[in-house]
């Protein structure tokens, strides 16, 4: 795919992968075999079917490919651009046991990113069904169920505690590689499902859960707020001057548009030296800003090797490009005063790999007498984050241990009516499984609204079948009085 | 776009003011100790102020401020009544708990009186005994004397420079009332971080319960970026959704007052870039007029 030049695009928010052309789309969609067996769609969180999409663009269909997708997929530019295809539909994909495997996910935003151009928007036709459905936080699964719910039918309302809608999207991921027009585009699509989003709004604050279904009239809540809670390393110096969040330095540059200051009016002071510590795909975010916000050096400080960095394999390619510079098996101990009460330095060890832990992954320890100091007037933690608090302060929800979410199989909460999906239910996971829990919450909302899944195949000649109703769906008829 | 009416606005002095905002629904929802985050424009920074009051049969929100800085100054210019705030979110934070105490002082230091006025207002209605101590620099500055002492049973002012009231700090007003009173059991300190401080160090001889409410740097204010951590003990908290308020005598203030300076670099180039608009627009203006 075409690229813009790293030493260019490491000084500018512009998009990193230019997508593909027609006829790099063309010459792809030829790479794909259509296996009867469909290893990618196994591999694909929400199923799509993914040779059937393939061969449209090959008949150069590509308004029959868009159909293709959005029957599965909701916002298919967005997808393509940060699923992590490796681990999912690419990993699984037959031409990939001994070539590259088929570009699914760049074939999948060149669909995306034509449908956007060309305007074009899969708008079924709706019955309303004057159910009203709300739904707490504007990110991918909020924005999934919401898509669902008024497929179905119903009236949504989606609330966003931002003054702009898109969450994690928005707040997060940066520009260059998705640009907010990509995501308001797909909010557009939303909004012309007759999907409502307003924002400034703190539900659990403002008006709590219990207050959407006793009082606003909601006959159903989606919970789809995010973890929201980050981490921070508790090591000596967390609290000094130059230590923060990957969630906030992405919030302040991305969302606030900090870059842009002093025309906008949040700082994003970015100092020479940047230490970001965490290799997932949030920590390869915070450094590629960084370096476009105009750090000299940036490094990655990461306690376990490459192998086990969680990020996606193009985002660890990409800052490599750009200048990052990684330290794989090095882990913080403590952060330096410069006597100011500003950052002077980050100190750390170098750390072995040992016998495999509960995650499978070996376990890092530290090595003797091994410490050095790294010289840096930024330290960026990116490791992960707890469950936000304000929805169990706010309201009965029962919550699990660790604070997030407790919900059954089919993402119903423990206060009839309220689904919750996403990383308040999961901690911290990727786009693409959030929008896959925000469909699934929405499957098991209309189940208990009494809506027939359309989704849901009829088992014809199967014996639990009721007048062509599933038997094993309950709830299927909804008095109303 | 969202739109949040400014109802009133009422000037205490050159630099402090306060704004009656229309929202209703905020109204309803506010409990002391809350907070809102305030936007002023699209291109404006998120701003966390104390709620200072709220009236739930108008459906507004009081909000009271001070221009320190960028978007304070600006909004000082631009916060008519009939203009509107682009953003306006909240009520954030844990309201403050209900309290038993039975005799309380409600120490407000400068801006600080505003959000202690709900606290004060709440306690009263509860059936304790309230001493209020109120204090700013000077006389000029002095606002809702009247208004605080309606709800208190004793009133202490306090000025820095004597031009009023007690000569000295808030804490010689706190000192005074516990002199009268040693059987206070609790105290709420609301103002700079400094004057917490020391309200914090006067009571702690006593081992009177000292509630402060934090007002550290945020972004979003719903517990997303962690920038408004503050040490209480020896745990890492976040104000926006495990406070504001906080035991005072746990609370590290050092580090509270380093942190709140980490953007003063950058505050000063916004305050400069934002001066330097204004009066190239006024030479604007007053070319136009000369042209007319």
């Amino acid at each position: 795919m075409r690229e813009q030049e790293a030493a260019a695009r490491a000084r500018n928010f512009e998009e990193v992968a230019r997508g593909y052309l027609a006829d790099d789309a063309m010459r792809e969609s030829e790479r794909c075999l259509l296996c009867p067996d469909q290893p990618c769609v196994s591999g694909c969180p929400v199923g799509i079917d993914i040779p059937g999409f393939i061969r449209r663009i090959n008949e150069k269909d590509l308004r029959g490919a868009y159909d293709v997708l959005t029957a599965t997929s909701l916002l298919p530019a967005i997808c393509g651009r940060v699923c992590p295809q490796e681990n999912q539909c690419e990993g699984q994909c037959t031409v990939g046991q001994t070539l590259e495997p088929v570009a699914i996910g760049r074939l999948e935003r060149f669909v995306g990113d034509t449908a956007i151009r060309e305007h074009w928007a899969n708008i079924p036709y709706i019955e309303p069904n004057g159910l009203k459905v709300g739904v707490v936080g504007s990110g991918p699964a909020g924005m999934a169920c919401a898509a669902d719910m008024a497929k179905a039918g119903c009236e949504v309302t989606v609330y966003e505690a931002f003054h702009q809608a898109g969450g994690v999207l928005k707040y997060g991921i940066p520009d260059f590689r998705l640009p907010n027009t990509v995501i308001d585009a797909e909010i557009g699509n939303l909004e012309k499902l007759g999907v409502k989003f307003e924002c400034n709004t703190l539900v659990g604050r403002l008006f709590t859960l219990e207050q959407m279904i006793t009082e606003m009239g909601y006959d159903a809540v989606f919970v789809g707020v995010g973890a929201g809670y980050p981490t921070m390393l508790g090591v000596p110096g967390d609290s000094l001057n130059g230590v923060l969040s990957a969630n906030e330095l992405l919030t302040r540059c991305n969302l606030m548009r900090a870059r842009e200051f002093p025309n906008f009016d949040t700082p994003q002071p970015i100092g020479r030296r940047v230490a970001v510590v965490g290799a997932g795909n949030t920590a390869m975010d915070a450094m590629r800003v960084s370096l476009r916000l105009g750090a000299e050096k940036v490094y990655c400080i990461y306690r376990r090797s490459h192998k086990e960095a969680p990020a996606r394999a193009e985002e660890i390619h990409h800052a490599e490009e750009e200048g990052v510079e990684f330290h794989w098996l090095t882990n913080p101990v403590a952060v330096l005063d410069d006597g100011n009460g500003n950052v002077k330095g980050l100190r750390c060890v170098r750390m072995e790999l040992g016998e495999p832990d509960s995650s499978g992954r070996r376990r890092p320890t530290p090595v003797a007498g091994s410490e050095f100091d790294f010289e840096c007037d930024l330290v960026v933690y990116a490791i992960g984050t707890n469950a936000n608090p304000i929805m169990g302060q706010t309201s009965g929800l029962r919550l699990n241990k660790r604070g997030y979410i407790d919900t059954d199989e089919r993402l119903a909460t423990s206060l009839a009516g309220v689904f919750a999906g996403g990383d308040i239910v999961t901690g911290a996971a990727t786009v693409i499984q959030a929008m896959g829990a925000g469909r699934r919450a929405a499957a098991g909302m209309k189940a208990y609204l009494g809506l027939r899944d359309g989704n849901r195949p009829y088992r014809d000649g199967a014996g639990d079948t009721l007048f062509g109703i599933d038997a094993g769906e309950r709830n299927f008829a909804r008095i109303r009085v | 776009m969202s739109n949040y009416e400014i109802v009133k606005r009422e000037d205490f002095s050159d630099v402090t003011y306060l704004l009656e905002v229309r929202h209703p629904m905020m109204a309803r929802a506010a409990k002391p100790g809350q907070f809102v985050v305030v936007m002023l424009s699209e291109h404006g920074e998120r701003v966390p102020l104390t709620i200072a009051d709220f009236d739930r049969e108008k459906g507004t929100v009081t909000l009271v401020v001070q221009a320190v800085g960028k978007t304070t100054r600006q909004m000082q210019q631009e916060c008519k009544p009939g203009a509107s705030l682009y953003g306006l979110v909240g009520p954030m934070g844990i309201p403050t708990p209900p309290s038993h105490a039975r005799k309380v002082i409600c120490v407000g230091g400068g801006l600080g009186v505003a959000p202690v006025y709900p606290q004060a207002r709440a306690l009263k209605e509860s059936g304790a005994y309230v001493i209020g101590v109120i204090g700013f620099r000077t006389k000029e500055l002095v606002f809702w004397e009247d208004k605080f002492g309606a709800i208190c049973d004793e009133l202490i002012l306090c000025s820095d420079d004597g031009t009023v009231g007690l000569h000295g700090r808030v804490t010689a007003g706190i000192e005074q009332a516990l002199k009268k009173h040693p059987d206070v059991d609790e105290v709420i300190a609301i103002g700079p971080p400094i004057m917490m401080k020391s309200c914090v160090e006067t009571t702690r001889p006593y081992k009177i319960k000292t509630m402060v409410s934090l007002n550290p740097i945020m972004v979003d204010g719903t517990g997303m970026c962690g920038g408004c951590r503050v040490k209480v003990g020896d745990e890492v908290k976040f104000a926006c959704v495990d406070g504001p308020d906080f035991d005072g005598h746990r609370v590290d203030f050092d580090d509270l007052m380093t942190r709140l300076r980490r953007y003063s670099k950058e505050e000063r180039m916004a305050l400069d870039h934002w001066e330097k608009g204004c009066r190239m627009q006024r030479s604007i203006d007053q070319a136009e007029g000369v042209q007319k």
